[in-house]
This record gives structure tokens, sequence and C-alpha cells, in this order.
């Protein structure tokens, strides 16, 4: 983490590096040619219309489909790596889905996760208190939302370089989106996060930078702010009106397809 | 979502095999490439040329074969006499027998994407169904076949649809329970119909006179290769045509399908019935060919015999289907003659023991193929072409392994 | 009453049998998505191991009957995690391919037993009181089958604790729901994947030397017949699901029992007919994932 000064004399290094990134599924071709990079602190959003690529591409940076192209974590070329050696070099995964394990209890889900020596239980424990009164619980029994909070602990469990987050509020009631948001923020504090996420009004309350997917490629990187100002960029590539954007709803989570 | 899935998984299936090999059929059938043998595409000119020669290449083998028993050919270490003698022309029938049952596997497997372990019933219900009825019934011989037929048509259409409830390894375990039952009704010999282990000779009062006897086996050996031809012709017939092509479309992608408003369920059905149809035939073959039953033909034994043939030979292929066949045939006598040799049975007894067992030796080497050819045969044969003809563009895919060509539904 | 007793107490004893092989047949396949067609061998060669030492330590005390059944299990997980290792790891994650491999092994490992041991089943003498019976309820149960109903249920509870408390049986569960996400946890699955066929093997070749006493006898086919049952067995429990085998392994082996009693030696046949029923209104068996 740069201080301003820093940041201002010599580039920081980007925690993560994408390159010619291409990657199938089943045959088929689902990221095809993405370069972006993200920068080492704050919250950088991956953008795009359902069906674009997003969680492939998450997907394909962490190897669990097949991608070819070049990955660099933090300096360091992982794409050759098998998912547990990338996910072990220090990188904190929230699938779509939350993907919780439903038949072990929320502390063996949050057990399973522990990676370092000292995990940091406590922080843990102090950001999800009402995880913490439902240890004994059977995952699969939990609200979308307190799943979603085992998902994240999961990830903030370790010490990471970097946590990529996929569509963290979806399916989520408003105040559960606001919370979610508040914790990755919370979250970002600590460690850069790359934020897969439709609810365009979470991106602009959280997101500094934005890479935007279009048909597997990238078609827009930059400020996520002055992307989300833009009516027109916002039109084409996400197919969204301009009021979704800017609405104060946080329910919204425009008419993306 | 663009791309034109039947399209190219016809290319994948078509191109990866030479056509089929008799040139002296009256009717062109119709495939996805259109009117073969006709005036070159446009932007395709080699592929015809290649086809007809390869046409013309298959008809040449199949006439050798058909004139085979009238010549004197000796092949020492393959045959065991010349191949007029009787021995060697049982032996060359009973490969084209298996040649033919492994390309209906590669209609399950290859074509559909299913991996049975129950073939061997429909096998069995040819040979035992067959030897059964005329064992009882005073009916002449093709009645008799039409007779079983009917009955492994509707076998096959009561196992198929409670299997296909399932797929991938489950349908697998479902399939070689369904064959194990059968296997043990042939053990238990109800009523002493089966003969149970014994087996059950065949009577010959109702059959041709030209089929019975050793003197025979030359009629025998024609009726083989003429099983063959026609098996080999229908399964091309079923790859090339619409069921063919929707079959091999919910093997790469079976979603895909269903969103095309096609029906996954019965396309792997019409598969699994056709090709229970084609392997009682052969069975039927069979039982003429070794003029008895016996409970092998039934067992999870023989299903797993052809699934070693198609994948030696290379899954997906035709041709890899026939080679595995003969290869495996030929191999399997082999090591038996050998198993039972002088050399062999005065060498150590570390070296002794697993030399004296054939299927040691083909198991060991069914392993060695799947981990490092998985293309089997025709598989590495083709990339040793590939390799020769470096920079000249191939039609042909890339070796498949039997997982590229099989989604496993697990 | 009494004939009802006798058959249950059988049914629970061969259940016993068909849930030992069938308990590992679920796990491996609910974990790594692999049809361990060479299970039925680890089980046989448990069995020849078991009898082997059986043979030449004297083998109608509960010592010697004791040391096979640890030498046996161990002779099953050792034949297990070479398999997994040698085999099965190199083709990560190319289901097909592995299953085909395990058809190999097991072509080649029964080829082999036949050379070492012959074709031919060999008989076996447990200690004395395995031919005894016992009364239970007017019926004379054989000693030899509450042996295996024990050693199951023990195994069962081994494992169940093995699941439940241990961190490799968190992982092995997590593994089963939703194994790319334990990856996605940073966890090398494959460690677990050798466990899995190791305690799979040994639970085979505990069951080879039971079933040995059971019957009587070794064969080179006798993992073979068993293995096809252990299928069903999976099949109708679910795959993947340690309780569903353990219920389905009763089930089928009582049924068995009773419709080879009652209905004139028809039992494997009404077996088939039972699958045939749960695929027909409930495919993924009675406890299996739904996925």
């Amino acid at each position: 983490m740069s201080t301003a000064a820093e940041s201002r004399a010599t580039e920081p290094r980007p925690v993560l590096r994408v390159e010619s990134l291409f990657a199938t599924i089943a045959g088929q071709q689902v990221v095809e040619d993405v370069s972006f990079t993200v920068p080492a602190t704050g919250i950088t959003a991956l953008l795009g219309r359902n069906g674009v690529g997003k969680t492939s591409t998450i997907k394909a940076i962490i190897g669990l489909i097949d991608r070819t192209g070049t990955v660099e974590l933090d300096g360091v070329r992982i794409e050759k790596e098998a998912t547990f050696k990338i996910i072990r070099s220090g990188v904190g995964y929230v699938p779509e889905d939350r993907e919780v394990f439903s038949k072990l209890t929320v502390a063996e889900n949050l057990r399973l996760a522990e990676r370092d020596a000292a995990p940091r239980r406590q922080l843990v424990e102090e950001l999800f208190p009402d995880l913490l009164a439902r240890s004994a619980q059977m995952a699969g029994t939990l609200s979308g939302g307190q799943q979603q909070m085992v998902s994240l602990a999961r990830a903030l469990l370790n010490t990471n370089k970097i946590l990529l987050v996929d569509e963290p509020t979806k399916g989520l009631a408003p105040k559960i989106v606001g919370e979610v948001a508040e914790t990755l923020a919370e979250a970002a504090k600590t460690v850069p996060i790359l934020l897969v996420e439709q609810n365009l009004h979470v991106v602009r309350q959280l997101a500094e930078g934005a890479v935007v997917l279009s048909g597997g490629r990238v078609v827009h990187t930059g400020p996520a702010l002055e992307f989300l100002d833009d009516a027109g960029l916002i039109q084409r590539h996400l197919g969204v009106s301009t009021d979704a954007a800017h609405s104060g709803n946080p329910a919204e989570k425009g008419a993306a397809l | 979502m663009t791309t034109d899935t039947d399209t190219s998984s016809t290319d994948g299936t078509a191109s990866q095999d030479r056509p089929a090999a008799d040139g002296g059929r009256r009717h062109r059938k119709h495939d996805a490439h259109g009117a073969p043998g006709s005036a070159p595409r446009p932007g395709r000119p080699g592929i015809t040329g290649r086809r007809l020669a390869a046409w013309a290449a298959g008809t040449a083998g199949v006439l050798l074969l058909v004139l085979l028993p009238l010549l004197n050919i000796s092949l020492p270490g393959v045959l065991p006499g010349p191949s007029y003698t009787p021995g060697s022309l049982q032996l060359l029938a009973m490969c084209m027998l298996m040649a033919a049952a492994a390309l209906t596997y590669h209609l399950l497997l290859g074509v559909a994407g299913l991996l049975s372990f129950g073939h061997a019933l429909y096998f069995g219900a040819g040979v035992y169904g067959l030897a059964i009825i005329l064992q009882n019934l005073d009916i002449p011989l093709l009645p008799a076949m039409g007779l079983t037929l009917l009955i492994v048509i509707v076998l096959a259409h009561v196992v198929g649809s409670i299997s296909l409830r399932v797929s991938g390894i489950p349908f697998a375990m479902v399939t070689l329970a369904f064959a194990q039952a059968g296997s043990v009704i042939v053990g238990r010999n109800p009523e002493g119909k089966t003969g149970g282990d014994e087996g059950l000779t065949l009577r010959t009062d109702n059959l041709p006179d030209v089929l019975v006897g050793v003197v025979n086996t030359r009629n025998l050996y024609w009726l083989a290769l003429a099983v063959l031809v026609a098996v080999f012709l229908i399964v091309t017939w079923v790859q090339s045509s619409r069921a063919g092509h929707a079959a091999a479309a919910v093997r790469e992608n079976e979603l895909r399908v269903r969103v095309l408003g096609l029906q996954p369920y019965l396309v792997k059905l019409l598969i699994f019935v056709v090709s229970a149809v084609l392997v009682c035939i052969i069975g039927m073959a069979f039982l003429l060919l070794q003029s008895g039953a016996v409970p092998r033909a039934v067992s999870s034994d023989l299903t797993v015999t052809l699934l070693v043939m198609v994948v030696l030979g290379g899954v997906g292929s035709r041709w890899g289907a026939v080679i595995g066949g003969v290869f495996y045939t030929i191999l399997d006598q082999r090591l038996t003659t050998l198993a039972n040799s002088e050399a062999v049975k005065s060498l150590p007894d570390v070296l002794r023991v697993p030399l004296s067992e054939p299927l040691f030796i083909l198991g060991t080497l069914f392993i060695l193929v799947v981990i490092f050819l998985p293309g089997g045969i025709t598989g590495t044969a083709e990339r040793l072409a590939q390799r020769r003809n470096r920079g000249q563009r191939s039609a042909t895919h890339d070796a498949r392994t039997p997982g590229d060509l099989l989604e496993d539904a697990a | 009453m009494s004939t009802l007793v006798l058959l249950l107490f059988t049914g629970l004893g061969l259940g016993a049998l068909y849930f030992l092989v069938a308990a590992g047949l679920s796990l491996i396949y609910g974990l790594m998505g692999v049809l361990n067609f060479a299970h039925g061998a680890f089980l046989t060669l448990g069995a020849f191991t078991g009898w082997e030492i059986a043979r030449r330590t004297g083998s109608d005390n509960w010592g010697t009957f004791l040391l096979s059944l640890v030498i046996g299990a161990a002779a099953g997980a050792a034949f297990a995690a070479f398999t997994e290792f040698v085999l099965i790891r190199r083709l990560y994650q190319r289901h097909i391919e592995q299953v085909l491999v395990t058809v190999g092994l097991s072509l080649a490992a029964v080829a082999l037993f036949d050379g070492i041991w012959g074709t031919d089943p060999v008989y076996i003498q447990g200690p004395a009181w395995f031919k005894d019976t016992t009364e239970i309820l007017g019926a004379r149960i054989p000693n030899d089958r509450f042996v295996c109903i024990v050693a199951a249920v023990l195994v069962l509870l081994a494992l169940v604790f093995f699941l439940q408390k241990t961190r490799y049986g968190m992982i092995i569960r997590a593994g089963v729901e939703n194994r790319s996400m334990v990856t996605a946890l940073g966890i090398d699955v494959r460690k677990a994947f050798t466990l899995v066929f190791t305690i799979g093997g040994a639970a085979a070749g505990l069951g080879g030397v039971l079933a040995s006493h059971y019957f009587g006898y070794v064969s080179p086919m006798l993992g073979g017949s068993l293995l096809i049952f252990a299928f069903i067995v999976t099949v109708i429990g679910g795959l993947g699901s340690l309780t569903g085998a353990a219920i389905a392994a009763v089930a089928v082996a009582v049924l068995q029992q009773f419709a080879n009693f009652y209905l004139g030696g028809t039992g494997d046949f009404v077996v088939v007919l039972a699958l045939a029923l749960v695929l027909l209104f409930r495919p993924t068996g009675l406890l299996g994932r739904t996925a």
C-alpha cells in the first residue's frame, strides 16, 4: 500500500495484471483476448452485461476453467499454476452464488477456509457478529444474505494480496446490499478488490476504477465515476438506461439482460 | 453461439473416418458434405478425391477378403494355417464378427457418448435367443432370427428407457446391473433351457445345409464378412443421418441441444436400440459360427472386451473400431498360444505367471494405451501422419482422447 | 418366524459386505467422479492376502483371524493407494480415462490373481466358532454373520467419526459437495483423493477377508461378483452418500435373501428390478446429491 507521495513518484506495480487472456468452457470461447490491470489499492469494478464473461474472467484468473494468456499476481506469473496454489499465494475468492458448503456448519465453512498459520479470526468475528452466533448452524439453512457473509468472511480470514469478488449483492434485499457494500469498503482499506457487480449504485459507491467487458473482450477501462457518468457508454456497453446508473435506489440493478 | 454445432460435429465424425468401403453400392448415401463423389465442391477439391481413393481402397480390401478362402495365403504367427483352411477361416470370421461388434459399440460410445457396460446383454440375447428358439421350436432359420430380433428390440427398448434416466457414470453402472441380471438368468439354467455353465449346442435340424459343418466354414466366413460390411454401412448411415448428428451434438453439449428443441433422451434411446439390434444380429451369426452358445456371450467381460477394442482402435472412429476388433482378437489368440508354449512354461515364476495370462498383458496394454496413447491406434497413426505432413492443412481433427469425446455428465 | 429371523440376519451379514465395498465406491465417486471398476480387485487381494496369512499361521483361532483382517485391509489399502498414485492421478480431471484405466486394471489384476492362485475356489477355515450357530428367536444363525455385521458397523462408525471430526474428513465432505470450491479455498484436493482411495481400498480389503469367511471360499472372481452388487447399492443409496450406501446395502441384501427364499431363487433379478424402480422414480438415489 503506497502513500500518496510514493504513488506520485513511481507508478506502483498493479497487484494483478492480465494479458491476452483466452478461456474456453466445453469448447466454447467465453473470454477473448482480455487484458487489464488492477491497481494495488482500492476497488476496481469489472462490468458488463449478463453472460459477457465476467465470471469466466475471474474463474480464468484463478484457473478454474481452461485458459491461455498471462496472469501476473504482484509481479509473479501464475497462469501455469494449479488453482489451489494460486489461492495460497494470496488470492481471496468470493464466488458468484456464494457456494458455501451446505452440509457443513458455519464454523466448519470458516475453518475450512483458514490457510494462514494465524487466521484473522478476531477480525472476522468483529465484522460478522451474526455469524459468530450461528456457528453451529448448517450453512445450507442460512438465508442468502447470511451465506454471502460466510463467503466474504472466508476470504477475509486470510491475508490476501487481492480479493476477487463476484456479484456479492446478487439476489439480496436492499438492507443486506448496504451491509455487504459496507463490509467491502472496510475490507478495501487493507486489500485491493476486483469486484464484479451488476448493481451500478454499489459500483458508484465503492469503485475507483472500472474495466468493462462486452462479448468476452475488454471495451473500456478508466475511472469508475467517469464511466458511470457517461450515459452513452453505459447504454452501449451495459444496455442500461442512465436512470439506473444514477438512481439512488440500491435495489435497482439495472435492466441488465 | 454463432457456430453451427451440427456442422462441426459432422466434420469431426465424417472427416476422421474414411468413408464406407463398399464402392459397389448402387445408392450413394446422403451425408453432410453433400453428394459425395460428384463434382468437387468449391473450396474443398482434395476431399472428394481422397474419399474416392478411400472408397476404392475399401472396395479392393473387401474384394480381397471375399477371395481369401480361395487363396493360399499364409501369415505365420498370425494365422494358424494357410488362408483356405477351416482353422484360419474360423479365426478370420471371428475377427470380423468382433470387429462388427466393436462397430456397434462405437455407435454407442463414440457417436452417442453412452458408456454402456451392458452391451453384451443384447449380443447374448441374440446368441441364446436364437439357440433356444431353434432348440424348442420347429421353425426355419429366418423366422427364428426374426423372432429373436423382435424380442431383442423390445428388451433394448425397456432396458434402454430405464437406463437412460441417468447418464454418465450412473448410466454405466445401471447398464452393468441389467446385463448382470441377464448373465445370472443364463447361468441359473431355468428349466434347463440355457444349459448353464455348459452352454447350449446349436440344433442344426432346421438350418440350411450350407451353414452346417466344418466343410462349410467358408460359407460361415462369407456370412461373417457380409455381416461386417452390412454393419459398417449401417453404422455409417446412422452416423451421418439426422439422428446421428443429433446424438453427436447431444454428446458434445446436451444443454445446447435441449435449447434447440430436440429431445436428447429419444435420440439416445434410438441409438441405444439400433446398436443393440445390430449386435444381436452379430450374436446370431456368432452362434452359427461357433455352433453353440456359451455363457461368456452374455457376460460383462464381453462388454469390457468391446470397450477395450474400441479404445485400442481409437474412440470416435469407425475404422478404429474395426482395427481394434481385429487386433484384439488376433492378439488374444496369439497370446493364448504363447501362454501355453514351452518357452513360457520354462520361465521363472515371476515372469511366467504374468505371461501365461493373456488378459494380464491385454489389460496392461490397455492401461498404457489409455494413459500414453489416448487416441488409440488410429489416433496415433493420424498424429504421425500429421507430423509428416507438417504444414499441409489436414482436414482431420487432432487425435481425440476418449475424454475429449465424452462429456462427463457426473 | 425363525425363517424370517434367519433370512434377516443372513441379509444383514451380506449387507455388511455390500456396505464395505459400496462405502469406498460411493466416496470415491462422490469426491472424485471416478467409477472405480478395480474396486473388486482390492477386495479380492484383501481376501487372498488374508487367506495366505491364515494358511501360514493356522487359521482356526481368533488371533490369526484378526491378523488376517488387519493384513487384508492393509493389502487393499496399499493396492488402492498405488492405483490412485500411479494411474489415476496422472489423469486428473479426465474422468472417462480414469474409468477406462480402472477397467484395464481390473482385467489385469484378475488375470494376475488367476495366474498366482489359480482359477478354482480355495476353501478357507476360520475360528471354529464361526461354524457354530447362535439361537435367536428360534432361528439358528451362523456366527460368521455376526462378525460381518459387527465389523461393518464398526467401520461405519469409524468413517462417520473421521468425516465429522477431522480436517480431512471435512475436506472430503466439502469436496463431495463442491470440489472446485474446495480448490478455490486453497486446498490441494489431490491429497484427499489418495486418502479416499486408500480408505475405500482398506474397507474393500476388509470386506474381502470377511467375504471369504461368509461364503467359505476365495477365488479371483470374488471381487467381481460382489462389485456389481456394490454398484447397485451405490446407485440406489445415492452416489457420494455414506449413509445412503449403508441403508441401501441392508435393504438390497435383505431383499435379495427374501426373494431368493420366497420367490424361488430370483434374488438377483429382484434386486435389479428394485434398481430399475429407483431409477424410474428417484434417479439420484435415496440420499444422493441432486446435481
